[in-house]
């Protein structure tokens, strides 16, 4: 089973590298983007079949390593 | 009285602080390597600057969750001092020691310089020897010191008074002006709750001596080994 973290920034907490990436957009005429956050996307192959039983695993490892829970928020996709 | 230094792969203060231990205490502090699952009981514990992992996933996270940091933790509960300056300091967040997170510097570039930081307390074992609310001159060195908390993480530093430092200008005024990396209330170090855990991100062990540029980082080490010795 595959399973897909995306990792973001929690709202509110001030994303200067998004902001920077926004100021470079605008500068290549890019008009019209009001943000941008940036995160990052952590793929794991997972030996374990059952859904169930990987969602709770993996939520595990995001709280444990994956993402820092002071500043980050994250969402888990599983694809068997 | 027994030290000890912390070496990651890709510590680089390792070799510093283990000067600036040998000068001050006068033995020889025990290097120690991440891979050590167990280590000597000592009395001063540092887990210097570097990056640690190569920064992999986000500073310090990787060197938290190395085995001998189950050791520190344990000594650190135990009353052991520990001093994580640097890199040591985001290790030391990330490995549950000491609240909050270092975040990208917010103008997004490594700084390299000196910086004022005034001292919030001299009653602990770090800044015994510093007077209260003087302003120390100490280089800083990081791409990652942009020191953030929740807001009740915040309140509860200042309540219990364990904000270690601030960066202030010359005077020992802290200004919007005299933060360099975004930090919130411009924090440059913070304490455990029970004072026996400083982490900084400012390098006092590269000011040891006068022909390096500066002295004001050799009173935390003498007065830890004052502190330590009673």
């Amino acid at each position: 089973m595959k399973a897909r973290i995306h990792v973001m920034l929690k709202n509110g907490v001030l994303d200067p590298q998004g902001k920077a990436v926004q100021h470079a957009l605008g500068s290549l005429g890019f008009d019209g983007v009001n943000e941008v956050r940036q995160g990052k996307i952590i793929e794991l192959e997972l030996a374990e079949t059952d859904t169930e039983a990987a969602r709770s695993s993996v939520d595990e490892m995001c709280r444990k390593l994956l993402a820092n829970m002071v500043i980050e928020n994250y969402t888990i996709e599983l694809e068997s | 009285m027994k030290t000890a230094v912390i070496v990651f792969p890709a510590s680089n203060c390792d070799r510093d602080a283990q000067v600036a231990l040998r000068n001050t205490f006068g033995s020889e502090p025990i290097m120690v390597w991440h891979g050590d699952a167990t280590m000597p009981a000592v009395d001063l514990i540092v887990i210097p600057g570097g990056f640690s992992y190569g920064d992999y996933l986000r500073s310090g996270a990787m060197a938290a969750n190395s085995p001998i940091m189950r050791e520190v933790v344990t000594q650190a509960n135990r009353g052991v001092r520990v001093l994580g300056i640097c890199n040591g300091f985001q290790i030391l967040s990330e490995a549950g020691l000491l609240p909050g997170v270092l975040m990208r510097n917010a103008n997004l570039k490594f700084i390299c310089r000196d910086v004022w930081l005034r001292v919030e307390r001299n009653d602990t074992a770090f800044t015994a020897l510093y007077t209260q609310n003087s302003a120390i001159r100490i280089p800083i060195a990081n791409h990652d010191g942009n020191y953030f908390a929740d807001d009740d993480t915040l309140a509860g530093l200042n309540q219990d008074n364990l904000v270690a430092f601030r960066y202030c200008d010359e005077g020992g005024n802290v200004t919007d002006g005299a933060n360099p990396n975004g930090s919130l209330e411009n924090i440059a170090g913070i304490y455990n709750k029970n004072l026996n855990v400083l982490g900084m991100m400012p390098h006092p062990e590269r000011l040891m001596e006068a022909e390096l540029g500066g002295t004001d980082g050799r009173p935390m080490f003498q007065g830890l080994v004052e502190v330590l010795a009673a």
